[in-house]
């Protein structure tokens, strides 16, 4: 098969961009060099289960961390234009684009067009087919970039800058003749290669081309990346586009076996997709998103470093693996967590790295300006200090919904557990951090002690199945203990609602989860009234703040909470009143990019993507409300909203 | 008379082998652990014979073992031809090795390799291996160093081994 066909069978591609199944989003016309920043969610993610590329849609990959997600970044663009590196392949005059990710899966497409012709361009990072993972010597990393000329002819320029760990590390272009050329930093290497002339700069730091393509020329480029060992150089060519439809057919099979069925699966499968692309396979580890220091107010300093695991995201992640078929994921992620805590236990910390590491010193990137001048840009995060005790509550849910799915505890795993019970007993009478990682003082968090009640309320069902044994009467003493703290401190009469912390005024958008924890029932009288309070005073336009906004002692607004506006919608869902929870929820679709993806929060103004991207939280919180919408369906009468509820605890 | 010493002091030469080899692949292994070369002689070796990245690492790390053997056999002899064998002999044999690796043999690697690319072909479907380039330097800058140190460490472990049991060719 030619390099012609090959392309053919990958792309689909021949056509101009009108005939293609999606609209263009927004102003697209673009100068081709532009100074400014590229929107969050103009960003595309590729990835290949260690590290995660995000692709703007002017054809430059500002962000890319290697080998692994919490690596020092190689491109870095995304959080300074001019210091920071990029990979870009782009027209030379303005253009409009548009891209879409190939069917169901993490293989990014887009098309350019110019005054005078389209160009078409594939990206991925690539994938082996699993039946060859183990036969085929291959680069610890590889970025494909296929690009094909539609119609007309368009100028492209490629320009390939690397700058190692926010170019503080010094690294070098050597030409390797027909081998391409070498970028060489530390104890690591980077095979660029390109069908095209490419020369480089005095400085020896970056390469670039210039070239003309017209109607049917194709040409491919490689970035192989390699550490601490001989480099793997892949070829291109047809061996190259092989690669991307190898690629391409690796999602698309992991896709395909989502068991979801219902109305939006088309976003489950997205959202589903994204979390794989955050799942680390070499160690189960889910990663809360692939960036540092994306703001969640723009020009402010709410940056944070989300390359790490959060317990917290464990038992919605592994119900949103196990319930969409991903059995695999979920037990490898269950493994990861209880192996990764095993040198803190029985204590917990709330962020590991993704080998269990927590030694994460939080550190500013000085020289760089930061996402649209939002200085500091951090790395390493320092709310790995605070106590956050509704952890032990999500590990525990996380090892409960793992066992209702046939998973199976060994012997340290239950131990372990249990230990964590003993913890939970001892300490939920502190105060904490809480859940949003404020960094203002310890309070009693109300949503805390309902985790710590979650923790020790699935102890005992797991004892009760014969999956663990407790000491049964002390946790029930503790459990009944923490209830009535909720109920007599956690409550205010007056709002009738629960609240933020004891005796506070304030809501608190986490609190929706007392239902999907089974701690109230949706319908309860008090879950009702703090689903009214949340709505009267969190709610813009179908998106929810996580607690009211500047209310935490920060400079700068930040926007609406993208998961927090998800678990409305799951209440809703719960509570039986479907129909609402349905608008919100298509509502909240709205609020994505264009390809499908979510940043921590939404800017209710401007429907802007702000914080970390993609989010793997906010993904997990429209998938677990897309599956409790489809419970909801299933069981509500077939004229519409239901409004007797289920019965209330 | 040499072959005679040499069957005869078998189980000694395998010992100073041994001893040599561990003292060449450690501090071959700990300049690529602490990032000073990428160069894995065992990696290397393996992957003239499979794909397999893991197999490639067993196999390239036996096949060497077995080539630190017959060469610990070569610098014996070399002793014995010479009659004078001590620690800053081997290590003076060591380094003559070390530098005929690195400027002879290494870059003759891409000519024979099976899965090794060259810089005027470019990589294919089966050769897409890193050449070394000259004197190894396409594997970090560091690497003639490493390379030459740890022959120069072989050559002194067999030397000194040598000079203690102070084997002749007389027996």
């Amino acid at each position: 098969m030619s390099k012609r066909d090959r392309i053919n069978s990958v792309s689909a591609t021949g056509g101009s961009p009108a005939e293609y199944d999606f609209a263009p989003v927004g102003d697209m016309v673009r100068s081709a060099a532009g100074d400014d920043y590229s929107p969050i969610e103009d960003y595309g993610a590729i990835g290949d289960g260690r590290s995660v590329a995000l692709v703007s849609r002017a054809g430059s990959i500002d962000w890319l961390c290697l080998p692994h997600f919490s690596a020092p970044p190689l491109f870095s663009a995304l959080l300074d234009r001019r210091k920071g590196g990029c990979f870009a392949i782009r027209p030379t005059t303005p253009f409009r684009s548009w891209r879409r990710y190939a069917r169901d899966s993490n293989v990014l497409e887009t098309w350019f067009e110019t005054d005078t012709g389209v160009v078409h361009i594939t990206d991925c990072m690539a994938l082996l087919p699993h039946r060859q993972q183990h036969d085929t010597l291959r680069p610890q990393a590889e970025i494909l970039r296929l690009v094909e000329c539609l119609e007309g002819e368009v100028d492209l320029e490629v320009v390939c800058a690397p700058r190692p760990d926010f170019a503080r590390a010094g690294g070098w272009f050597e030409a390797r003749r027909a081998l391409g050329w070498a970028y060489c930093w530390g104890d690591a290497v980077a095979f660029l290669q390109g069908e095209l002339p490419l020369t480089c700069t005095e400085d020896a730091a970056t390469v670039h081309g210039r070239t003309r393509v017209t109607a049917s020329d194709i040409f491919c480029m490689s970035l192989a990346y390699t550490r601490r060992d001989i480099a793997v150089i892949p070829a291109l060519g047809a061996a190259a586009v092989d690669r991307v439809s190898d690629t391409r057919s690796w999602w698309q099979d992991w896709s395909d076996s989502c068991t979801f069925d219902g109305m939006y699966r088309g976003a489950v499968v997205r959202s589903a997709l994204v979390l794989k692309l955050l799942h680390y396979d070499l160690s189960g580890a889910v990663v809360a998103a692939p960036t540092t220091s994306l703001p969640e107010a723009v020009g402010g300093i709410r940056n944070w470093d989300y390359r790490y695991c959060w317990l917290r995201d464990a038992a919605m992640t592994v119900q949103a693996f196990a319930e969409l078929g991903y059995t695999h994921e979920a037990s490898f992620f269950i493994d990861w967590l209880l192996h990764a805590t095993a040198l803190t236990r029985p204590r917990l910390d709330i962020l590991y790295d993704i080998y269990g590491e927590t030694h994460l010193p939080e550190s500013e990137v000085r020289d760089f300006e930061g996402y649209s001048r939002s200085r500091p840009v951090r790395v390493g995060n320092a709310a790995q200090a605070q106590l956050q005790l509704d952890v032990y509550g999500a590990v525990i849910e996380a090892a409960h919904l793992f066992v209702r799915h046939g998973g199976r505890l060994d012997r340290g795993e239950a131990r372990a557990l249990k230990g964590f019970g003993d913890q939970v007993c001892s300490s939920w009478r502190e105060p904490d951090e809480g859940i949003w990682e404020k960094r203002d003082g310890r309070v009693h968090h109300t949503y805390s002690k309902m985790m710590a009640w979650v923790a020790l309320d699935r102890l005992l069902d797991l004892a009760e199945g014969g999956h663990l044994r407790v000491p049964r009467a002390r946790f029930e003493a503790e459990r009944k203990a923490i209830e009535e703290a909720i109920e007599t401190h956690g409550f205010d009469v007056e709002l009738d609602a629960y609240v933020a912390y004891f005796g506070a005024k304030e809501p608190d958008a986490s609190l929706l989860l007392a239902s999907r924890y089974r701690y109230r029932a949706a319908d309860h009288p008090r879950m009702q009234g703090t689903c009214a309070f949340i709505e009267r005073t969190l709610d813009v336009d179908g998106l929810i703040y996580r607690y009211p906004p500047e209310s935490d002692g920060m400079p700068g607004r930040e926007g609406a909470f993208g998961i927090a506006s998800f678990w409305m919608v799951e209440h809703l869902a719960l509570a039986g009143r479907v129909a609402e929870a349905q608008i919100r929820f298509e509502r909240l679709l709205e609020s994505s990019s264009d390809l499908g993806l979510y940043a921590e929060e939404i800017d209710p103004e401007t429907g802007s993507a702000l914080g970390n991207f993609p989010q793997a939280f906010t993904h997990v919180g429209l998938i677990t409300a897309a599956m409790a919408l489809r419970r909801a369906e299933a069981e509500a009468p077939a004229d519409g909203n239901r409004t007797d509820g289920k019965k209330s605890q | 008379m040499i072959f005679a010493s040499l069957i005869e002091n078998f189980w000694s030469v395998l010992l100073w082998s041994f001893l040599a080899s561990i003292a060449m692949t450690a501090i071959l292994q700990t300049s690529q652990g602490l990032g000073l070369s990428r160069l894995s002689f065992a990696f290397l070796v393996g992957t003239a014979f499979t794909s397999r990245r893991s197999r490639a690492h067993v196999l390239g790390f036996m096949v060497y073992v077995l080539g630190g053997w017959l060469f610990a056999v070569l610098y014996v002899v070399v002793f014995l031809i010479v009659g004078h064998g001590s620690w800053w002999f081997g290590l003076l044999l060591g380094l003559a090795h070390g530098v005929v690796l690195l400027v002879v043999v290494l870059p003759l690697v891409p000519y024979v390799h099976p899965r090794m690319a060259n810089d005027y072909d470019g990589p294919t479907l089966t050769q897409r291996l890193e050449p070394p380039g000259f004197i190894g330097l396409n594997y970090g800058y560091r690497t003639p160093l490493s390379v030459i140190t740890a022959q120069a460490a072989f050559g002194l472990v067999l030397g000194l081994c040598f000079q203690m049991s102070e084997l002749t060719a007389g027996g």
